[in-house]
């Protein structure tokens, strides 16, 4: 998750997790099934677009709302290698990160990025390449906690490793 | 240091936490609604056995109370029997209500408390001077295993409501009115400290809608001090002994914002925004298929007595149907006592199971492509209650209640008057 490389689509403000992952499919529990609805409510069209890893751009407040895990994987389980938006649902974020899906916080990334462009996200170091234009943008470095959990590879194994020393 | 920082330095151990701090805090009560199955399935996969604390942690089963699907079906009984292996002391059924109804209801909510849920508008129970907030399933399942979560000492800020509001006006009205103002995201990652003269003597039902909504600005918790209509409602309910913190005097908000609301008419959120929200006295004619007073924002006893007062005696507009699902079991029986089902049966309503009902789109009154509803829930993004086509306007129960009335969004307090014949179009 550390660096990908991907065609963007970019998106407005409050993409909010009911259109990211509409509440009629919550009882879905396969997430390659979860993964067909991705993004359904703002762009239906998205899935059949998508290839992998393909780069979702977007303005503030990106995940507001529920706190629906399902929106975190369906985007994952669509190939979606990357977030790059202006700003985060809280609890969006957290399950993200929990996920292992790459998350990047980048002020005015809306204004920088044309839809279609391919783009180098560089998560550990918090900066976006838009390979069309060659503009570098830099975003928000993540904290040292967060890292720890990417660095473990999600909080599952990081968990595992505590639960297993516990015996 | 705030209240809310107190509570975080107390449940992590340390005596003192600064904003941007991120903090291992002990959990004092942790909920599952019936979305997250996921739960179960990550506690194991993580290596987890026996839940941290069997007194601590509850499901309740809301979201789909009772099932629509067969795959819900499944997903209730495969949580009923991991609630009987772990032995767990609380458990809401489908019997039950709305999660941030049947909590406090219980006596789990207290003062200082931390409670972590997997929903959104856990911010519901700063109404109670508690640390409410929400989150996913991976997280929730690394509370049930260790009982502790991670957080980031946030920032906070103070949006002061000063005033009384005018009959027919609820506090429903009163957060639109600050969500329309400050915006979606205002508060995204922060705190929000509701004070201010409207606040302090503002009654236990409608301080829980404002902190409800407080997540629709973006907030992780929200935090009102416990006057004494909380403190009376918490002891008559819990024997928990906790200490009343108090925020340092030198403590400085992040920003403040300021509200009169003395004036301030019903406001309605438009679609599909939470935050698109004008007064209704500004809304165009809007011809309404379907009402809706119910979920953890506008199922309580007050908004189902706002709504008998407006519909007693009257039958609603034939093209109009009316949806009214109290809030929990608790609300139903007092709404049943008091007379109001009848009255409201009587007028056309038609009720449903306490639970969230249509509010997510899951069952109970889903709408279709191109259909209105006005209702007292929270959210009103597309597809939130069924079709994307369809639109959804955000109002307090009494609006809805007059609109069902008239067939069309209007404003409630021309049918509060008591002398105002309202002529539908239907004669
Ligand atoms: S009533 Fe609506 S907002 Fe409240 S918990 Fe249920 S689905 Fe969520």
């Amino acid at each position: 998750m550390k660096l990908v490389t991907g065609k963007a689509y970019v998106y407005g403000n409050n993409i909010d997790t009911d259109q990211i992952y509409p509440g009629r499919y919550l009882d879905l529990v396969d997430p390659m099934e979860i993964g067909k609805h991705c993004m359904e409510g703002a762009d239906a069209s998205l899935v059949k677009k998508l290839s992998p890893g393909d780069i979702i751009v977007a303005g503030r407040n990106f995940g507001c709302g529920s706190s629906r895990e399902h929106a975190a994987i369906s985007l994952i389980n669509a190939k979606v290698s990357a977030v790059v938006a202006e700003s985060f649902g809280r609890i969006f974020y957290r399950n993200a990160i929990n996920l292992g899906l790459s998350v990047l916080v980048c002020s005015d990334i809306t204004k920088k990025i044309n839809n279609g462009d391919i783009l180098e996200v560089n998560f550990l170091e918090g900066y976006v390449k838009n390979k069309n234009s060659g503009e570098v943008i830099q975003g928000e470095k993540i904290s040292d906690y967060i890292r720890d959990i990417i660095d473990s590879g999600g909080i599952k194994p990081l968990f595992k490793k505590i639960t297993s020393n516990q015996g | 240091m705030h209240v809310l920082e107190k509570i975080l330095a107390r449940a992590s151990g340390k005596d003192k936490v600064t904003t941007g701090e991120i903090v291992n805090a002990k959990v004092d009560f942790a909920e599952v609604n019936d979305l997250y199955l996921q739960t179960i399935y990550s506690f194991y996969e993580m290596g987890g056995n026996k839940v941290w604390d069997k007194d601590k942690l509850c499901f309740v089963f809301d979201h789909y109370a009772p099932t629509p699907t067969i795959k819900a079906a499944q997903s209730h009984k495969e949580m009923r029997k991991f609630v009987e292996e772990q032995g767990l002391t609380h458990h809401f059924d489908i019997n039950a209500g709305v999660c941030h109804q049947v909590m406090p209801e219980s006596g789990v909510v207290w003062p200082g408390m931390i409670l972590v849920a997997t929903d959104s508008h856990t911010t519901t129970h700063g109404a109670f001077g508690a640390f409410g907030t929400g989150v996913g399933a991976t997280d929730m399942a690394t509370i049930m295993i260790s009982g502790q979560l991670w957080f980031r000492v946030p920032e906070v800020i103070n949006i002061e409501i000063n005033g009384n509001t005018q009959p027919g006006v609820m506090a429903k009205d009163v957060i639109l009115h600050v969500l329309g103002t400050l915006g979606s995201d205002v508060a995204v990652y922060k705190a929000i400290e509701f004070t201010g003269t409207y606040i302090d003597d503002l009654g236990v039902a409608e301080r829980m809608v404002i902190c409800n909504m407080a997540v629709e600005m973006g907030a992780k918790t929200s935090y009102m001090k416990p006057n004494q209509k909380v403190l009376d409602y918490v002891h008559n309910r819990s024997n928990k002994e906790f200490n009343l913190l108090e925020t340092d005097p030198d403590f400085e908000f992040a920003k403040t914002y300021s509200f009169e609301i003395s004036n301030l008419c019903p406001q309605v959120a438009m679609p599909h925004n939470v935050d698109n929200v004008i007064s209704i006295v500004d809304v165009p004619k809007v011809k309404v298929d379907q009402a809706f007073i119910g979920t953890c924002t506008g199922g309580r006893i007050e908004d189902i007595e706002e709504a008998t007062k407006i519909l007693k005696g009257k039958k609603i507009n034939p093209t109009t149907r009316l949806i009214i699902i109290p809030a929990s079991n608790e609300v139903f029986l007092e709404a049943m006592k008091l007379g109001y089902v009848k009255e409201l049966v009587k007028a056309g309503a038609t009720f449903s199971t306490p639970g969230c009902g249509p509010c997510l789109g899951a069952h109970e009154g889903v709408l279709a492509p191109g259909e209105v509803c006005v209702t007292a829930s929270n959210r009103n993004f597309p597809g939130r209650m069924g079709s994307t086509e369809a639109s959804l306007y955000l109002a307090s129960p009494a609006t809805v209640a007059a609109s069902a009335l008239t067939g069309e969004l209007v404003d409630p307090r021309l049918l509060l008057k008591e002398d105002y014949a309202y002529e539908t179009s239907n004669g």
